[in-house]
């Protein structure tokens, strides 16, 4: 057999060796449904036919799913397809309904006592809305000492502490008395940020965390995920609509279509060589600037409703090639060159060809 | 000829702290029939304001303190408010980020599309009804008939803002506002909605201001562009001139902090700072206080250099082409 004409990963995948490494979280097979949840009587009723089953949402459909010490893994996809779901069963804040979500290793589940608390403050998330996020009656740096204080991180002073995150986070502590909203957008996200880093994380959830943001107080947040990155050691998940932000930001990209990761490869590789139906149709519309005009071309549709799926491959009311396979058998993800994986029917026919 | 639309010197002001603050400062530009141009900025810079002052929409205290708004040759600023509301849906519509500033969420749908076809025209009910129905077709809504009888909760948030183009087209307008309408949707989505607008307003040579943040936008969509900050126009011109060559360092700041494919593992380039509040705007040049540039001379206030078609508001401006 001959290699597939593929160049190597991307030249900012971290340099250790990755590949003997224990990874730092793995998802094995991770389903995630919401609704709610019928009681004895109504099972009965359903199962009798007497009554119809209440709506579940199938928010995430067996997810596999690996992240490295050190990298940044970018998650993209339509609204709705399981990203922020996805998220938060990374960061550990959220149970899945299935399958298992290993930390270091060691299935979260089985974790106990100490053991437990250190996972759950080794991982943390960045939200989209700062000011949610941020209750409005605290000063910022009661913000960002509340945990560290409460699991006894802070050995020598608590406002020598409170001052080095917030600096890290790039926000003037001399402003660290006032309330969240006397601050701007781009300041508020850093505090956020000042916050999740103040319990001395190894692991960040970003979801959306510069959407909301102008674009040059984006840049200068997303300049300073960099530098922490360096700075901290920290790992990524990296979650964005923004295709242009994924790719400034990411060593790999995974793909999500209505609750599975339908492809995951460098980010090089994946921008260069989509291999997913879907894949290439949504980075077809990356926004780059490049003036003049152009007829803008879009994937029809929309993303069907988690509570009732498409059978089979969940893209295939939106494919263009879509064929009768397509609509029985749900597609496995399966490696097509090193290090890149996609989840289409079409890979298996060409593979026999 | 003369343009569709000729601005000139727009102040649009709201009471401030003893003073009244320019959300909209000395505002000018042109556009032609059947023109596209990109109005660019960040939030606060003006934007939503300069089309309100069009649309003859600023609500007291807020007031068009002076400038001319030459519409078609007749001055907007100067017409009564009579005039000016049947002018608005017919000759002159505007597309809001929420389509909810569109949408009655108590009406169905065709209800709201036939009462603002009568408003305007003299047409039958059956007739009204068929241009609706038509409407809601060409933007890309499946079974357009059976969708009049629905209400916009029943939509989805693309469907929705399909529905609010689809009125703000119904009168075949001249001009066509649209006030980051993509702005709150999935990429496919937006690229789905601004295919359609985009076919449409060709068709039909409507002249439309897109106004956005999103330079990659307007990079394909618009013959022009203006970009704003602190309520001025700081730069103007085609989108050829401003994107490859920005003459203002604001507008190559704002191009060169976008992440792509190019910034890949790299620092993106970074304004300093933040915009101050219209209250604590910068005399002079508003941009002094970032800008890496800045002099002296730049506590002056840069009037236009250049013509109505193309000028920047900057002392010491790049001459160079962007790398
Ligand atoms: N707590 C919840 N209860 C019920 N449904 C939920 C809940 N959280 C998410 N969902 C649903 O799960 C699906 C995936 O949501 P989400 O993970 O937020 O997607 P994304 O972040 O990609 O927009 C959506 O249909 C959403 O409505
Ligand atoms: N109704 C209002 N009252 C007072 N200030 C306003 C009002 N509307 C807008 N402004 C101010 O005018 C400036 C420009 O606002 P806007 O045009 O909405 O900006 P953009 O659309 O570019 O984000 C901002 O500083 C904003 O705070
Ligand atoms: S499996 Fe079939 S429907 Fe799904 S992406 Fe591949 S070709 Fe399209
Ligand atoms: S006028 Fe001066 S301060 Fe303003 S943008 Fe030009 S160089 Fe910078
Ligand atoms: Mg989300
Ligand atoms: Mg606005």
């Amino acid at each position: 057999m001959t290699m597939p004409d593929i160049h190597t990963p991307a030249a900012t995948a971290p340099s250790r060796d990755s590949s003997t490494e224990t990874p730092l979280l793995e998802l094995r097979d991770v389903s995630r449904r919401f609704g709610s949840r019928p009681d004895l009587a109504a099972r009965i009723s359903i199962a009798l036919g007497a009554a119809k089953p209440p709506p579940v949402v199938h928010a995430l459909d067996g997810v596999d799913l690996t992240i490295r010490r050190g990298e940044v893994l970018g998650l993209v996809g339509e609204s709705g397809c399981g990203k922020s779901t996805l998220g938060r069963i990374a960061a550990g804040i959220l149970p899945p309904s299935e399958g298992q979500v290993l930390w270091k290793g060691e299935d979260r589940k089985t974790l106990r006592g100490k053991r437990r608390l250190q996972a759950d403050l080794e991982a943390q998330m960045i939200f989209q809305n700062p000011m949610a996020a941020l209750n409005p009656r605290m000063t910022i740096e009661t913000l960002v000492s509340e945990a560290p204080q409460i699991h006894g991180m802070i050995n020598g002073d608590r406002a020598a502490y409170v001052d080095d995150y917030l600096v890290k986070a790039g926000f003037d502590p001399a402003m660290k008395r006032r309330l969240p909203h006397q601050f701007s957008g781009g300041q508020r996200a850093r505090v956020n940020i000042a916050r999740a880093l103040a319990v001395q994380p190894e692991f960040l959830v970003c979801d959306e965390s510069v959407a909301a943001l102008d674009v040059s107080i984006q840049a200068q947040i997303l300049n300073l995920f960099m530098d922490l990155r360096e700075d901290l050691d920290l790992t990524y998940l990296f979650v964005s609509h923004d295709l242009g932000v994924v790719e400034h930001i990411s060593d790999r990209v995974a793909i999500m279509y209505l609750g599975r990761v339908v492809e995951e490869a460098p980010v090089a590789e994946v921008f260069a060589r989509p291999n997913h139906p879907y894949t290439q149709q949504l980075l077809a519309e990356v926004p780059r600037i490049r003036p003049g005009k152009r007829h803008f071309n879009a994937m029809k549709g929309e993303l069907p409703s988690p509570l009732d799926p498409p059978k089979g491959c969940h893209f295939h009311p939106r494919c263009p090639f879509v064929h009768e396979r397509c609509r029985v058998e749900a597609p496995v993800r399966r490696e097509i060159a090193p290090g890149h994986s996609s989840a289409c029917h079409l890979n298996d026919v060409s593979a026999a060809a | 000829m003369t343009p569709l639309l000729d601005v000139r010197d727009l102040v649009t002001t709201f009471p401030g702290r003893g003073r009244a603050l320019r959300a909209v400062d000395e505002v000018s530009f042109q556009l032609g029939r059947g023109e596209v141009l990109g109005l660019v900025g960040e939030s606060g810079s003006g934007k939503s304001v300069t089309g309100f002052s069009i649309m003859g929409l600023v609500d007291a205290p807020g007031r068009v303190a002076s400038g001319q708004i030459l519409f078609d040759g007749e001055d907007l600023a100067q017409l009564d408010a009579e005039t000016r509301r049947s002018l608005r849906g017919r000759r002159i519509a505007m597309v809001f980020q929420d389509p909810m500033m569109t949408l009655n969420p108590v009406l169905r749908i065709g209800t709201q599309m036939t009462e603002t076809l009568h408003a305007h025209e003299k047409l039958s009910a059956a007739e009204a009804r068929a241009r609706a129905r038509d409407a809601l077709g060409l933007v890309g809504i499946p079974s357009p008939q059976e969708r009049l009888d629905a209400y916009p909760h029943e939509f989805s948030g693309g469907m929705r803002q399909r529905v609010a183009i689809a009125i703000a087209l119904l009168h075949r307008p001249d001009l066509i506002i649209a006030d980051e309408p993509t702005t709150a949707l999935d990429v496919t989505i937006q690229a789905q909605i601004i295919s359609e607008f985009q076919k449409l307003t060709e068709e039909q040579g409507t002249s439309v201001i897109w106004i956005t943040h999103d330079l990659a936008i307007v990079s394909g969509l618009a013959d022009r562009i203006a970009v704003m900050y602190g309520g001025r126009i700081v730069e103007a011109g085609t989108i050829t001139e401003v994107l490859t060559a920005p003459r203002h360092p604001y507008t190559r700041g704002l191009i060169r902090s976008v992440p792509s494919e190019n910034t890949r593992g790299t620092r993106l380039a970074q304004i300093p700072g933040v915009t101050p509040g219209l209250g604590r705007m910068p005399e002079g040049c508003a941009f002094r206080t970032r800008c890496p540039r800045a002099t002296e001379v730049c506590s002056e206030r840069p009037g236009r250099f250049g013509d109505a078609m193309a000028y920047h508001r900057c002392f010491h401006p790049h001459e160079e082409a962007l790398a």
